[in-house]
This record gives C-alpha cells, structure tokens and sequence, in this order.
C-alpha cells in the first residue's frame, strides 16, 4: 500500500535553513545539507527546500547546495522559490534535484507549467500554492504569502491539475506558524476536487495534528518545519503514533 | 568495473551516478554506442515522457543497440517501461525487451503514484538481501502490468509488475538510487551481477 510521507521543510536563506512564524522572525536551525542526511536517516519520506528569499529578492535558488544535497542524500527531494522558467528547472534537475516547486511564476505565467510538464514531466513539477481564508473564502497569496490576488484557491488547483502539476503542496497562511493543526477542511476539498496528491502544509503543533491531516484532510503527504528542526516532533515517534492510528506509513 | 548511464537526454540522472558514488563505484554518463556496447554493466534511465525520450532514442539509434546488449542491463522508472512492448503513454512503441504492456492507472486513484510503497513476490538476485515487502520510492503514473517476467510486484489499484527480468535485462519501476539504504542495496546487487560479455 502507497504509504503517507512525512515531509520536513527546510527554508533556505543564504545558504542556512531558516523557520520564520508566519513568514517573519526568522530564526537559524542549521545547515541544510547536515539537516537533509540527518532527516534521510531518522526516517523522512522526502525533503522540500524552500529558497524563501528567492522570490522576494529575486535571488535564484542555490545550485550548489542542491549538487551537495544531491550527491549526499538517498532520498527525494523537491527544490522551489525562485524559479521562474524552464531553465531554471533545467538546472535545478541536472544537478540532482527530483522535483521544482513553483508558485508565485506559475500564477505569473501558467503556462510555465505546461512547458515544465511537457519537458520534464508531470512528476518534477509540484505546484506551491500559498493561500488564505477571507471572510470564507480561500485566495491565492504571491511571493511568500505577502501579496494577495483575487484567484480562488480551488479554481487555481483545478487549473494546474489540467495544466498538468503532478503534485500541489498547500499551504494555509492562516494556519502557518500558528501549531494548532493544518487546514483539514479545505484540504479535504482539495483532495477531493484534483486526482494529483495533495502535501498539507501549515499549522503542524503536535502528533495529533498529522494524524487529522491524514485522516480528515485526505493528504498524500504532511510537510512541516520547526517541529521537526526544533526536535520537538521526532520522525520516528510520529510515525510510531501514526501506524497507531490506521494511517500506513514507512517504518 | 566500467558502469555506464546511457545518457540519451532523459531526465535527472545526476542522481543516480551519485547514488553509485556513494556505493564508491564512478558511473560513466555516455551516449557513444561503442563506449555503451563495452561496458561491464549498464544503467538504461529515463524521468519524463516515454514518446519523446524514445524520439531521442530513435535519433541516436540506441533504440538498436540496447536490445543486443549482452551484459547485465538495469532500466530504471521510465527506462524500465521503454523495455516494454508498449506504453500508452503517447501511444509508444517501446524496446520490446520485456513482453509487456505499459497502461495508465486509472482516476480511481491518485495519479502520478508518489512515495513509498511495498515491494513483493520477489525472484530475482537483484534482490539479495532484501526482505518481502521492503518500501521503495515510485513516482509513475504508467505502469507495466502482471507478467512473467515479473521478479517482483506492488500494489496500487492493482497488483502490477514493479520489477522485470528478462536474461541479462533488469528493470525496476521504482528509484532505488532514492530508496535510502534498502535502495541502494538493490543496486550493489547489480553491481555484482557476474557480466557474460
């Protein structure tokens, strides 16, 4: 049986993994090649990079890393922030990366998409979307979450579906940073309106809060930062309490 | 010990010539016929679409040579699948190595797979070492169905072939180059496959 992943995040900011608490107050967890093995041995099913200056400053993501990681590390991973065309992506894949994850250039140029699917196929390109709930309704926020658009977020995952992401990994700017638990509702929808996997993202607390994603959220996958950079949530013990409760996992 | 990539332009094989590294053994990217055809062993990849990597095996005429090749061969996710008699995806004719079709799965599950899933029934020395049921990592969304051929299989809507053997042809669906140390198992044991070149 396919099993759930356990995803950490490492968001990256000149060359160092970084967590900020709803996107500010960033706060120093490490090197991320060191952080990317220890994670491959402690049990991660994946690991996502997050250039989290990269779309603020314009900076490109960081290939040097990305070799080192590559050459280091014996599990997937997904680089994103920054990219912006198929040559970054070209880059990014050459030099080891499994997957890109685009987000403010595809709401920019939807067609990046297509290009990146028709290219590289379905199975690199992870569609980021960042989105916030407004009087009860749920819209696309750019570059970080910091700028607001007037996109429905299920509308924006229908068309990246068709547009062929092979994978979207939602991110709830209400729920981030906070660590009382991921937006299952609106995860739910997702899961249920798209046939690609769903990563939940934002709001991870506690074990209980991945074993609710998984069984009310229908994610594929649980992404999640500073509980895991702060050893607040062992890997192993999470999955431990998962199996626990029905949810097949790797161990 | 000469270990060759066949590099037709398909897809992230960095990855595997560092999973190799890591194994202490220098994997050589190549497309040159000669330099393929006089290997030890040889890594047949692919990530991306099956009509267009076949495009670029057609034009650099790899598509003649790797089914005469006599040593041990391993196809890896989509090279695994252009072994195959065919594959809907784009409506490929493939390599016709394995006798088998490659489908698409069905919308009653996520697809592409992705993650870590079980694999099971293995026969094969490829799997030395390796227990029933270990996990490996699949990102697919075609998969070559129940065969034969198969050494092994896994289970996703319906139990397909996850890993082919054909003589000196291997092929596996999933990433053993991103399988963490079970993974990389699997590909020491290529490396010890004895070569009847």
């Amino acid at each position: 049986m396919l099993t759930k992943r356990i995803i950490p995040c490492l968001d990256i900011k000149n060359g160092r993994t970084v967590k900020g608490v709803n996107f500010v107050n960033l706060i120093d967890a490490g090197d991320p090649v060191v952080l990317a093995k220890q994670y491959a041995d402690l049990g991660a099913d994946e690991l996502v990079f997050l250039d989290i200056s990269a779309t603020l400053e314009g900076r490109k993501t960081m290939i040097e890393m990305v070799h080192q990681v590559a050459e280091q590390v014996n599990i997937p991973f997904t680089v994103g922030g920054g990219i912006s065309s198929v040559e970054n992506v070209n880059e990014l894949l050459k030099w080891g990366a499994d997957k890109v994850s685009i987000n403010s250039s595809a709401v920019k140029r939807p067609d990046l998409i297509n290009e990146l699917a028709e290219k590289f196929g379905s199975q690199c390109v992870v569609v980021a979307i960042d989105a916030k709930q407004i009087e009860g309704e749920w819209f696309v926020h750019l570059a970080g979450g910091t700028i607001p658009t007037e996109i429905k977020l299920f509308d924006w995952a229908k068309e990246v579906e068709k547009r062929g992401a092979g994978e979207i990994l939602f991110t709830s700017m209400n729920h981030d940073g906070t660590k009382n638990g991921f937006a299952n509702e609106a995860l739910a929808t997702l899961s249920n309106l798209v046939n690609i996997p769903i990563i939940a993202s934002g709001g991870a607390g506690n074990m209980q809060h991945f074993v609710d994603t998984f069984k009310e959220g229908k994610a594929d996958a649980a992404l999640a930062a500073s509980v895991f950079h702060f050893g607040e949530i062992p890997i192993l013990d999470l999955k431990q309490e998962l199996k626990r409760n029905h949810i097949p996992v790797r161990l | 010990m000469k270990l060759i990539i066949i590099d037709y332009g398909a897809g992230n094989i960095k990855s595997i010539q560092f999973a190799f590294k890591r194994l202490g053994v220098e994997a050589i990217l190549t497309n040159d016929i000669d330099t393929i055809k006089s290997a030890d062993k040889v890594i047949f990849p692919g990530v991306g679409e099956a009509s267009s990597a076949m495009k670029m095996l057609i034009e650099s005429g790899l598509h003649a040579v790797i089914p005469t090749l006599k040593q041990p061969v391993l196809g890896i996710c989509l090279g695994m699948q252009l072994m195959c008699n065919s594959t809907e995806e784009g409506n490929t004719k493939g390599l016709g190595i394995f006798d088998v079709a490659v489908k698409k799965f069905s919308n009653t599950v996520k697809v592409p797979q992705m993650g870590w899933n079980v694999i099971t029934n293995l026969r094969s020395d490829l799997f030395k070492g390796i227990k029933e049921n270990e996990f490996m990592y699949l990102v697919h969304s075609f998969y070559a169905e129940s065969c034969e051929e198969a050494i092994a299989t896994t289970d996703y809507e319906l139990e397909y072939s996850s890993a082919l053997q054909k003589d000196n042809f291997y092929g596996v669906q999933f990433h053993p180059e991103k399988s963490g140390i079970e993974g990389e198992k699997i590909l020491k044991n290529f490396l010890e496959l004895k070569t009847n070149n």
